[in-house]
């Protein structure tokens, strides 16, 4: 018999890497830069936010299928226990993708067998049905919960979205380093839900077009420039504290150490914007193509300068430019932590690439943060000629679970 | 819905690096220059003709432009604007053998800090180059009569439109709606270069921002169209209301169209967002929700850019030949299809195509406007 180096064997020696090399930053690991690391998955807040950002993302929301909420509860703790294990490396279940009884399908589906972490981790989120449906009836006696800001997005102007792509109540955000990993994670999860939720829609990416760390280089989108420069990055604690993590203020007490998530399905028209001069494509965006540079001056880091102006007193970045809209200084001084994807499903039966970003972004309160600048952006924006908004979801992320709990606890306590 | 005038204007001999199709650069690799607040340096004095790259550095604190400039310090042959401090841009322009003058203009004020500049020849044919500036000139022009021509039509047929709406004769506002928007859809780069003007005239339903005040064409279409259940119909004075300012909004649009002329880069340009028009909202039925009437919108899109192109024609035929001969073409295979579309004086309706109509449809869009994308720099640089 060959030797078998089972996901197990190699955490061994991975996760103790990991865990020598883990920050004490709470709840994640963002200066892990080993590809193959284990993340900690248990923490006052749940990984996945401010860990660096990993390079592929499989994003899956439910329907609950289930009217008991002992049931419901009883999927959390379950997935709660299979994302821990899947997190360090380690298969689903009590035996594993291969060893469990010869004549019983395997309790993990083994794709993931000898492949290392990959910095996988798993977020989970509760979508605004999981607490009133829409005509109000309380489904699990939860609405009395229901997190302050926890309201589905309004329309903004120029959407067309797909309900099919849209909504949901209950989220799963895998990230890793290794695509099939991330894919692993949510088919175990569907896998264990049969009976009590429902996947509702899913979403590969498959490339990371946000840095959440300092120690991470900008990626690129697929309009071909780098994106989210000024995005929070998880050094940045105090940004963290007041942008990222609820005020306990003004939640209940079980969204402590939580946040919102932020999904939005952007699809881009690449193949119009490919068409476009370098110049309109700067002007649209307000920055440099090659460095990322604010188009005032400078280099990828220096701050923009709007009241910087060129030729006939006009200002160098537009006052459309995406740039200037979504910047802090234009949005009451709100920022908002991005973990946003590049995606291609294919093509769009147009004899185009069915491509654009996934947009995550995680905020304290969606209602300052988010909504007023998505609905400048949507309204003005110079790229939303190259721009559809075709999926949509808002969800509650509780904040971590100890080893023993698990994702949720407290809101069925 | 970006305005027409984003295109910031470009001088007719230069263009941005992008958009440079050749990409031979200068002999030697491209002349570095950096521009202090003080000093415009530049590496070398001397090039061949041909295509010149100049990479223009800003070492200064202020805002600075770089202009190659002719033997009489005035003419200029290329020209690169707005670069900020410690930013980086290309200038690519195409030279004849001659004496000229570089520029750097610190703070864009007075006549900038000079030096001469030689190009030697390199026996790279030149005489394409000459002439067309005069084409150019007679083509925005011829292109300017033709805006003027469209609007004028569109005040015209949008009055009969809203005069047969507000007297509820619905059959004949139908059967006008899609006629009428066709001189609009020609010229839309244009008329959406006012940006208070065109939500007011063109928004459609899913555009709207929470809260806000929805007129002009598709909410009266709406009402022509009505969805079968869950609308409620206008009122005759709501009628009234929203036909006046229809009415009053186009006659508005026409009087600051007359003020407009036009660059060579915006025919380009406008011809290309044409086409994208027709890619992005027409060929998937968005624009035309409720009647259904995009294969008019599609058509006159294609007039719009058309003409824009033909207009060009001259210019182009002594820059880049085979453009102008591979445009020309791909017109004409959209046109033999859109023909297959037709009834009557119109087309068929969106939601009578089949999805491999649509798709068709789009693919042959998509083959024009590749090569269509790359007009204004053939004939600009």
């Amino acid at each position: 018999m060959t030797t078998r180096y089972s996901r197990r064997g190699f955490l061994g020696v991975a996760g103790g890497v990991a865990a020598a090399t883990a920050l004490p930053l709470t709840g994640c690991a963002a200066a892990s830069s080993a590809n193959d690391a284990a993340v900690p998955f248990y923490g006052a807040h749940q990984a996945g936010i401010v860990t660096a950002s990993q390079d592929r993302l499989h994003i899956a929301a439910f329907d609950v299928t289930t009217e008991s909420v002992d049931e419901l509860r009883d999927l959390l703790q379950r997935w709660t226990a299979a994302a821990a294990r899947m997190t360090a490396g380690q298969d689903v279940g009590e035996f594993g993708a291969m060893d469990g009884p010869y004549l019983a399908p395997p309790e993990d589906t083994g794709e993931a067998f000898g492949l290392s972490p990959a910095r996988l981790t798993i977020t989970f989120g509760f979508g605004p049905s999981l607490f009133a449906t829409d005509d109000g009836a309380d489904r699990f006696g939860l609405a009395a919960k229901r997190p302050t800001h926890l309201h589905e997005l309004p329309h903004f102007p120029a959407d067309n979205l797909d309900p099919r792509r849209s909504g949901g109540d209950l989220c799963v955000q895998a990230c890793a380093d290794d695509p099939q990993v991330a894919v692993h994670a949510v088919r175990n999860l569907a896998r264990l839900a049969f009976g009590v939720a429902a996947v509702r829609w899913s979403q590969l990416g498959f490339g990371r077009t946000s840095s959440t760390s300092t120690a991470q280089r900008t990626a690129r989108n697929l309009f071909g420039f780098k994106d989210g420069t000024a995005n929070i990055k998880a050094e940045e604690r105090d940004a963290v504290d007041r942008f990222v993590w609820v005020n306990p203020a003004n939640e209940p007490a079980w969204m402590s150490g939580g946040t919102y998530m932020v999904a939005r399905r952007i699809n881009m028209h690449i193949e119009t914007w490919d068409r476009t001069s370098l110049k309109e494509q700067e002007i649209d965006i307000g920055r440099d193509k090659r460095e990322g540079a604010p188009l005032s001056g400078g280099k990828e880091f220096t701050e923009a300068d709007f009241s910087v102006t060129g030729r006939d007193d006009k200002p160098l970045i537009d006052r459309r430019a995406h740039v200037f809209l979504a910047h802090p200084a234009n949005n009451g001084g709100a920022r908002i932590l991005r973990r946003g994807y590049n995606f291609t499903d294919g093509s769009n039966g147009l004899g185009r690439l069915d491509a654009g970003l996934f947009f995550i972004a995680f905020v304290a309160d969606p209602l300052t943060q988010y909504i007023p600048m998505q609905t400048k952006l949507s309204r003005d924006d110079l790229l939303m000629e190259y721009l559809q908004h075709t999926g949509s979801a808002l969800f509650a992320v509780p904040g971590g679970a100890t080893d023993g709990g698990f994702i949720g606890l407290t809101l069925f306590d | 819905m970006k305005p027409f005038t984003s295109a910031v204007t470009v001088a007719l001999t230069i263009v941005g690096v992008s958009a440079c199709t050749d990409n031979t650069a200068s002999e030697g690799g491209p002349i570095a220059v950096v521009s202090t607040d003080t000093e415009c340096k530049v590496a070398r004095t001397e090039a061949k003709s041909g295509n010149l790259v100049f990479d223009v550095k800003n070492g200064g604190d202020k805002v600075t432009e770089f202009y190659l400039l002719g033997s009489d310090g005035l003419r200029i042959i290329g020209e690169i604007e707005n670069i900020g401090a410690d930013a980086t841009r290309k200038l690519v322009v195409k030279a004849a053998p001659g004496k000229y003058f570089t520029s750097c203009k610190p703070g864009m004020v007075g006549d900038g800090i000079r030096a001469s500049f030689t190009v030697t020849d390199s026996g790279t044919d030149m005489s394409a180059a000459s002439d067309v500036a005069e084409l150019l000139a007679t083509a925005t022009d011829q292109y300017r009569l033709y805006v003027r021509d469209q609007v004028a039509t569109l005040v015209e047929k949008t009055t009969q439109f809203t005069d047969l709406y507000k007297a509820n004769k619905d059959d004949e506002a139908r059967a006008l709606y899609a006629p009428a928007r066709v001189h609009w859809e020609r010229i839309e780069p244009v008329a959406e270069s006012f940006g208070d003007l065109d939500p007011r005239l063109d928004l459609r339903e899913a555009d709207l921002e929470a809260g806000q005040e929805w007129t002009g064409w598709h909410r009266i279409e709406k009402d022509l169209w009505p969805p079968s259940a869950g609308y409620t119909a206008m009122t005759a004075a709501e009628r009234a209301t929203i036909a006046d300012r229809l009415a009053a909004d186009t006659a508005d649009l026409s009087r600051r169209v007359e003020q407009l002329t036009f660059n060579p880069d915006q025919l380009g340009n406008g011809a290309k967002e044409l086409l994208d028009e027709v890619a992005t909202g027409k060929v998937t039925g968005e624009e035309e929700a409720w009647s259904h009437t995009d294969l008019w919108d599609v058509q006159a899109n294609v007039d719009g850019a058309r003409i824009a192109f033909e207009n060009l024609r001259p210019a182009l035929l002594k820059k880049d030949k085979t453009l102008a001969e591979t445009l020309t073409t791909k017109f004409a295979e959209l046109q033999t299809l859109l023909n297959q579309f037709k009834r009557g004086d119109g087309f068929v309706y969106y939601n009578e195509l089949t999805a491999e109509q649509v798709s068709e449809l789009s693919r042959t869009v998509d083959a024009l406007g590749e090569p269509l994308a790359t007009l204004t720099a053939a004939v600009v640089l």
